[in-house]
């Protein structure tokens, strides 16, 4: 009988508590995803008395980022930002000769390029390499702008490639991996197309 | 008067019984979609704009640094943020080396280096920091970016 007499415990005050801790957690964390531009920095070379490789200048693309902000390519030509990803896949696309030997193949013209096939111009996708020079005064905004621009190019070229052998856009395939991790084709198609147009670019040390 | 004054009496009041249920429902989402606040910036700072950009995934193999002018006025310069205050570049390597610790082996490979850096800071300093990681092999880096156009950089 007595514990019919037990007062009820008053929940009234739970709401303030709750919204005590909810303020709290708003205020601590963030919500923000982190998104960037990843790269791979090249490995300290040990030996410093390795020859670099040769390369012929045709198959070189040179970019040129001076401390005012201004992009010149193949250090003639001054152009504007909007330009860059353009110019840089007609350089990449261009398959005006023969490519390195891949998997013991021997060397093929590329056949899945669709540039100009100018003999001035880069040879292969996977001989093409784009050079960025920067200047130790060039603004941060203008070099990931660059930097944004020249694997923009890649991808451009990576879809278009995809879309024509799978007819799914590259970005599609590697969003389709990520969610099915196990999928051989898919890995397998991924690796395809990046073979065909490898990402290469290089970059000197800023000049001061 | 007195019919008025009764159906005054028989309104009910809304019931606020259910209220901490709705604001711990709230509290809930938030817990979990968002993630601790690690570090007070020390610097000002503006991401730039990309648009080939990738998600950082698994955000306890990422480490961050921060780079962009001091918050103090009167201190020229670019200046590297390394957890909670300003360093110099050499100290890089000891936050790499600290990073490395707290992680297990297999997993060092994957370790990641965010760099967040101010749209307006020169790529000088990037470029030693950049340099400062290749010397202490940690080779994956992301700079960091917000999703728009590149025009919006130029400015």
């Amino acid at each position: 009988m007595a514990r019919r007499e037990l007062p009820e415990i008053n929940a009234g005050s739970m709401a303030d508590i709750a919204f005590l801790l909810l303020i709290f957690f708003l205020v601590t964390t963030t919500m923000d995803v982190d998104t960037g531009i990843s790269r791979k920095l090249p490995e300290k070379q040990q030996d410093q008395d390795v020859p670099p490789p040769k390369l012929k200048e045709k198959n070189v693309f040179v970019v040129t980022v001076n401390r005012n902000n201004d992009i010149m390519i193949e250090g003639e030509r001054f152009i504007q930002i909007d330009q860059l990803r353009e110019e840089a896949i007609k350089f990449i696309d261009n398959g005006g000769g023969l490519g390195n030997p891949i998997d013991d193949a021997p060397a093929a013209e590329c056949d899945w390029c669709e540039g100009t096939k100018d003999p001035a111009s880069s040879d292969h996708p996977n001989k093409a390499i784009i050079s960025l020079e920067s200047n130790r005064g060039t603004n941060y905004g203008t070099y990931i702008s660059v930097n944004n621009e020249l694997v923009g190019a890649y991808t451009d070229l990576r879809n278009r490639l995809s879309k024509k052998l799978y007819n799914v856009s590259y970005t599609e395939l590697l969003k389709q991996s990520k969610n099915d991790m196990q999928n051989e084709s898919l890995k397998e198609k991924i690796k395809n197309i990046k073979g065909k147009y490898p990402q290469i670019i290089s970059e000197q040390e800023p000049y001061k | 008067m007195s019919k008025f004054r009764k159906k005054k009496k028989g309104m009910p009041g809304i019931s606020t019984a259910s209220l901490p249920d709705i604001v711990f429902m709230l509290l809930f989402f938030f817990m979990v979609t968002t993630v601790m606040r690690e570090t007070d910036l020390k610097i000002k700072q503006t991401l730039p704009f990309a648009t080939e950009v990738k998600k950082l995934e698994r955000k306890s193999l990422v480490s961050y640094i921060y780079v962009g002018k001091s918050k103090v006025e009167g201190q020229g310069g670019d200046k590297i943020q390394l957890n909670d205050r300003i360093s110099r570049v050499d100290d890089i390597k000891y936050f790499i080396f600290a990073e490395r610790e707290s992680h297990p082996e297999e997993e060092i490979p994957l370790l990641t280096t965010s760099i967040k850096a101010d749209i307006n800071s020169s790529v000088g300093t990037i470029s030693d920091i950049k340099e400062e990681l290749r010397n202490v092999n940690a080779l994956k880096i992301n700079y960091s970016t917000r999703k728009g156009d590149v025009s919006k950089n130029m400015k």
